[in-house]
């Protein structure tokens, strides 16, 4: 992995620090990104009146149990003219690059093993799995290879669907990308850092010094643009079943299609991480709350944003997606970084 | 509510609401105006608001409107034409059927079988009765034009089986004798309106 190199940087991460947090990562974000399917059906449920799961275990919540046992036995196939290979590796990219992105963004906080523990006793697990010094870069640019998963599986299933999700995909990312890396820009000037790190320490002056204050414009172009890169309402034009059966993923069953859910899952935890770090103050404490339990609340707020907005707003076309960004949301964000360099040298 | 705005027909003289939708924009400065309204005007905040008032609303204020069907079941209206009951007689549990064969003779779908014959008070005694499920189309002449109000439609509608003969015999339409305090009065297609008392006329003998 690319996080070897830094280790040496380091000193008092250790390289089983890294991989404990991975494993980490990967076995309590998977567990989450479950568990957000649970969520997301209790709350659209709650927000149209009705009740969501309730009768697999206490309040439903056994369901993501159900349906894990579901996705895994279910039959796999690959259509029959489908290009095999590529139609295998597209969820696993996917699945992928929502966890590598993830090793970039502060996660949990740190402790350490205690010394009791046999073997791994007193190392050191790290917040972040790499603290790469360009990390709003490295994520940014992991998220959007994430694309490659629905591009190339929409391309490879031989399906008239998959084709018009794989061409959505394209378009959706040459538009939001632009205002993603735009919108940042202003929030990194003023920062002067890549490092998600940095970002967190200048936002140390509590509540007045976050920066939505600063960069409101910035914060909802970030919003906006962070719904398109997790395909969520009403950015879903990947696979808006209404109009395209399922987009990308009509030919996949099983745990491939759990993969794709999986990684979108993991991205809307990752851009809710980005936002709170870059414009909700990170992980600073506040007041009395600890940090930690104040990022998870951010996190658990725009968590909650995307499936309340999934409730509320109806999706918007394609058409609309680019005219939006092009048109509307990239010009406002070139503006806004003008004046944030205006401001800044005066 | 009374049944006259079901049977007004004169579509034409309604109070229809003429839904204030405006002109689209033409020119560029225009459709820049109508975006820019748009999006300061906090239209998606209301949606926003919306759902999370009906959120509120199920959770806290109990209008939560899942059923939960086979645990819990809608009040259906008397009216409701499902599986028929025969009902008895409260007073000495004998069946209400008088053996009179009107059902039998009006039923559209010819669904209707009995027999009747004298029992040993020569009185009729219904010996066969049965309705075919397969053709019965719950018209409900049959409880309508029973004089004794001894056929009746129950509120019964699940109706799934693995043969219709478990519904269609006198003795499982029969109230069971034991549950006869529980028997409800019918008070759908046919039966005695709730005026009725106010209805009766003396008979007028004197010509
Ligand atoms: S409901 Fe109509 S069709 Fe059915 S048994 Fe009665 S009269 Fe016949
Ligand atoms: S009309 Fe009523 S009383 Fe007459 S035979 Fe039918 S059920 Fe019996």
């Amino acid at each position: 992995m690319e996080t070897t190199t830094l280790i040496e940087q380091l000193p008092e991460v250790t390289a089983a620090g890294v991989a404990i947090k991975a494993i980490l990562i990967l076995a309590i974000i998977s567990a989450v990104a479950g568990f957000g399917t649970y969520l997301e059906r209790k709350v659209l449920a709650f927000m149209q009146r009705r009740l969501g799961p309730t009768h697999v275990g206490p309040y439903g919540l056994l369901q993501i149990a159900a349906d894990g046992i579901k996705l895994f036995t279910k039959e796999d196939i690959v259509p029959q003219h489908a290009n095999a290979l590529i139609f295998k590796v597209a969820p696993v990219i996917t699945a992928a690059t929502a966890f590598i992105a993830l090793a970039g963004v502060p996660v949990f906080p740190d402790f350490t093993i205690p010394e009791f523990i046999p073997v791994l006793g007193g190392t050191f697990v790290p917040s972040i799995a790499s603290d790469v010094n360009v990390g709003i870069l490295f994520v940014i640019g992991m998220m959007a290879a994430g694309l490659y998963g629905p591009l190339l599986a929409g391309m490879a299933q031989a399906n008239k669907w998959g084709i018009i999700g794989a061409a959505r995909t394209a378009i959706q990312f040459l538009s939001y990308e632009v205002v993603t890396g735009l919108s940042l820009l202003a929030p990194i000037m003023l920062v002067g850092s890549l490092s998600l790190i940095d970002f967190n320490e200048a936002q140390s002056g509590g509540f007045t010094s976050w920066f939505i204050w600063q960069q409101p414009v910035a914060f909802v172009l970030f919003l906006i643009a962070g719904f398109a890169e997790t395909n969520r309402t009403p950015f879903d034009l990947l696979e808006h079943e209404a109009e395209v059966i399922s987009g990308y993923a009509t030919e996949y069953s099983g745990m491939r299609w759990g993969m794709f859910f999986i990684g979108e899952y993991a991205n809307m935890i990752t851009i809710s991480i980005l936002a709170a770090v870059v414009f909700l103050g990170g992980y600073n404490d506040f007041g009395f709350i600890a940090g930690w339990i104040m990022i998870l609340f951010k996190v658990a707020f725009f968590f909650f944003l995307m499936l309340w907005v999934r409730a509320a707003w109806p999706h918007v076309r394609p058409d609309q997606l680019m005219w939006l960004c092009w048109k509307v949301l990239m010009p406002i964000a070139v503006i806004n970084v003008v004046v944030t360099g205006i401001v800044m040298m005066v | 509510m009374g049944l006259e705005q079901f049977k007004n027909r004169n579509v034409g003289t309604q109070e229809y609401k003429v839904l204030d939708l405006q002109e689209s924009p033409k020119t560029p400065m225009a459709k820049f105006a109508q975006v820019a309204k748009r999006t300061f005007k906090g239209e998606l905040f209301v949606g926003l608001g919306v759902t999370v008032r009906e959120m509120i609303n199920a959770l806290f204020r109990g209008q939560m409107h899942t059923v939960k069907y086979p645990l819990e079941k809608l009040p259906i209206s008397p009216r409701y034409r499902a599986i028929h009951e025969m009902l008895r007689l409260l007073e000495s549990g004998h069946y209400r059927c008088i053996g009179c064969g009107l059902c039998e003779k009006i039923c559209i779908s010819n669904c209707i079988t009995m027999e009747t014959r004298y029992d040993e008070n020569q009185r009729k005694e219904v010996s066969e009765y049965t309705i075919n499920f397969g053709r019965c189309i719950f018209c409900g002449y049959c409880a309508e034009v029973c004089p004794e109000l001894a056929i009746v439609h129950g509120p019964r509608y699940e109706t799934a089986s693995e043969q219709r003969a478990s519904f269609s015999l006198f003795e499982d339409m029969l109230t069971p004798i034991d549950k006869l305090s529980l028997q409800q009065e019918y008070d759908g297609f046919g039966a005695v309106s709730p005026n009725a008392d106010e209805n009766i006329k003396k008979t007028p003998l004197a010509y």
